[in-house]
């Protein structure tokens, strides 16, 4: 038998009142993918993640977790689901250790201490576990609705821009915790506006616009898509090589740039270079990322 | 094991932790009233015969009291958490609808009777302590928080704003408290009056738990169980209708 998809969606559609948030949307994640959702604000990201965890009902399409329909069968879908929610919530009545114990009591976890003890050390709550959740910083807000998500070791985890406006220690922390959770099985889904996250993080990327998937591939194939590799050189002297001279653009601050595919074309090129008696006095190899696959296909389609 | 019990345990430490405000600031107002009340009318007004004032304000403050405390606590709970957004903790869990009905209602209810109970304590001052039919008073008790209380969760389902909310408790639930005869019997009214009294189903409340302590009442309390149980059942079959579809917190 094959296990279910860890998220199935299947020509989902949602409109709130004039806008259409989806517009027909299926995709499939298979357990233990770290899969990126990314889009323009707007997309549809957030609605799509609301009807996976039930906070909000598609007009049209399914929706399951690990197998079990969103509606039908939700008990059994949100306990296998984590949600991160977008908005900086939190509640002002509580600290931190008792936000994390009530959540755990909500999947009906009683005695889930030593867990939730371990997930306040990773996400590093545990000094402030008995300050009132209104005296965190939004770092630690963040924090504390990571660890929320996880109280009850939900297979799918979802994070929505889990690290707006967050600074870099606690993302670069934030990711390693993530990624750990991902090596251990967890299935991940996750919207970033940070384009170079997605592609350090995710193994498969969807980009979503105005309610449609545009793009669904491996990070990888999306990064071969469209770029090459480019090479910036400065060299002592202010003509090249005929043979380059076709590829080879020089801007105004006297960079010379050229695209290739393949490094041995760059080692074919220092050679000439060498060959005319140039110098390159300083050299910049650009790789292809996300950024420019993602301006790229938003401007197409 | 269901989700109940945490978000029943929630939403009673979420009030016990602002105990001032929602148990001893109710307390003292209700102490203000019975000052004010008993002291000027004590001497031109005997609602029934034999039946001091105070002995008959006692118990209709007592209920104004729980009614009014057991809306605020589900309408306020619910409207604080949709405002603030953290309602999504409780709708992102594997709670079915009359779990997050009965948790709701169930911490209504305490805080109705801790309330109750804290305004009677406080009016054994001025009142005899006697009563003379326990069963009527825990009966009237339940229904008028569970009463309120659900209706309270209906308020903070459908309020999107503090001033819907607000304008549910002026319009609604103060007037037909006002006017259910916490401060005076309803056969000193107009025979008009009387008859229009008669349809609220907060008169029958205040009257039957009233007849839990002075043994004599304008309605009869088997008839107030039923008008009251009655509109408990409607009014929670309303309000799992509401969570059942999502209105207003699933979009
Ligand atoms: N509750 C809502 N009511 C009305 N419109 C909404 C609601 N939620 C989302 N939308 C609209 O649906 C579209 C998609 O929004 P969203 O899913 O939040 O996008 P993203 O998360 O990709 O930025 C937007 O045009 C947004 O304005
Ligand atoms: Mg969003």
């Amino acid at each position: 038998m094959n296990a279910p998809p860890a998220i199935r969606v299947e020509g989902l559609r949602k409109r709130f009142r004039t806008t259409q948030a989806l517009d027909g949307v299926s995709l499939d994640l298979q357990p233990g993918e770290f899969f990126g959702l990314l889009g323009p604000n707007g997309a549809g990201k957030t609605t799509l993640i609301s009807i996976l965890a039930g906070l909000a009902r598609a007009d049209a399409g399914i929706a399951a977790v690990m197998g079990h329909d969103v509606v039908r069968d939700y008990r059994a879908a949100r306990r296998a689901l984590g949600v991160v929610p977008q908005e900086l919530v939190y509640d002002p009545f509580f600290n931190v250790r008792e936000t994390l114990r009530i959540q755990s009591g909500y999947f009906g976890l009683r005695r889930n201490d030593d867990w939730i003890e371990e997930i306040m050390h990773h996400l590093a709550l545990t000094p402030h576990a008995d300050k009132g959740t209104q005296d965190l910083s939004g770092g630690m807000k963040r924090r504390l609705l990571v660890a929320q998500a996880l109280v009850h070791k939900p297979p799918v985890i979802v994070l929505d821009e889990p690290t707006a406006g967050v600074d870099v220690d606690l993302r670069r922390s934030l990711w390693a915790f993530i990624s750990r959770l991902n090596r251990e099985g967890h299935t991940i889904l996750l919207t970033t506006h940070y384009l170079e996250e997605a592609q350090a993080l995710c193994g498969r990327i969807a980009m979503l616009k105005s309610g449609r998937i545009v793009a669904c591939d491996t990070t990888r194939n999306l990064l071969r898509r469209t770029h090459e590799h480019c090479a910036q050189l400065r060299l002592n002297a202010d003509t090249v090589p005929t043979v380059w001279q076709e590829r080879m653009q020089r801007d105004d601050d006297g960079v010379w740039r050229v695209n290739f595919g393949d490094y041995v074309e760059l080692e074919s090129l220092l050679a000439d270079l060498r060959a005319a008696g140039l110098r390159v006095q300083e050299l910049r190899l650009q790789e292809p990322d996300l950024e420019d696959v993602f301006t790229d296909i938003m401007g197409r389609t | 094991m269901g989700g109940f019990p945490a978000l029943f345990h929630k939403e009673l430490l979420r009030f016990w932790k602002v105990v001032v405000q929602t148990v001893v600031a109710p307390v003292v107002t209700a102490l203000l009233y019975l000052l004010i009340f008993s002291h000027v009318l004590e001497d031109h007004v005997q609602p029934f015969p034999g039946v001091a004032y105070s002995g008959f304000l006692v118990p209709g403050l007592v209920m104004m009291s729980m009614l009014q405390n057991a809306f605020a606590n589900s309408s306020s709970s619910l409207i604080q958490s949709k405002m603030q957004g953290n309602i999504v903790f409780v709708l992102l869990p594997p709670l079915s609808y009359l779990e997050f009905f009965l948790a709701y209602l169930g911490a209504a209810v305490v805080r109705g009777l801790v309330v109750g109970a804290g305004v009677w304590v406080v009016a054994l001052w001025f009142a005899p302590w006697q009563v003379p039919h326990p069963g009527w008073l825990l009966a009237f008790a339940l229904l008028a928080c569970t009463n309120l209380g659900a209706v309270g969760i209906v308020a903070g389902i459908w309020a999107e704003k503090y001033d819907q909310l607000a304008a549910f408790q002026n319009f609604l639930i103060l007037p037909l408290t006002f006017l259910s005869g916490v401060f005076y019997s309803i056969h000193s009214l107009p025979s008009f009056w009387q008859a229009v009294s008669r349809f609220n189903p907060v008169f029958y409340l205040i009257d039957g738990f009233r007849y839990a302590f002075i043994g004599q009442a304008d309605a009869d309390p088997w008839f107030g169980l039923l008008v009251a149980g009655g509109s408990f059942v409607a009014i929670s079959a309303f309000s799992l209708m509401l969570l059942r579809s999502g209105y207003k917190l699933r979009h």
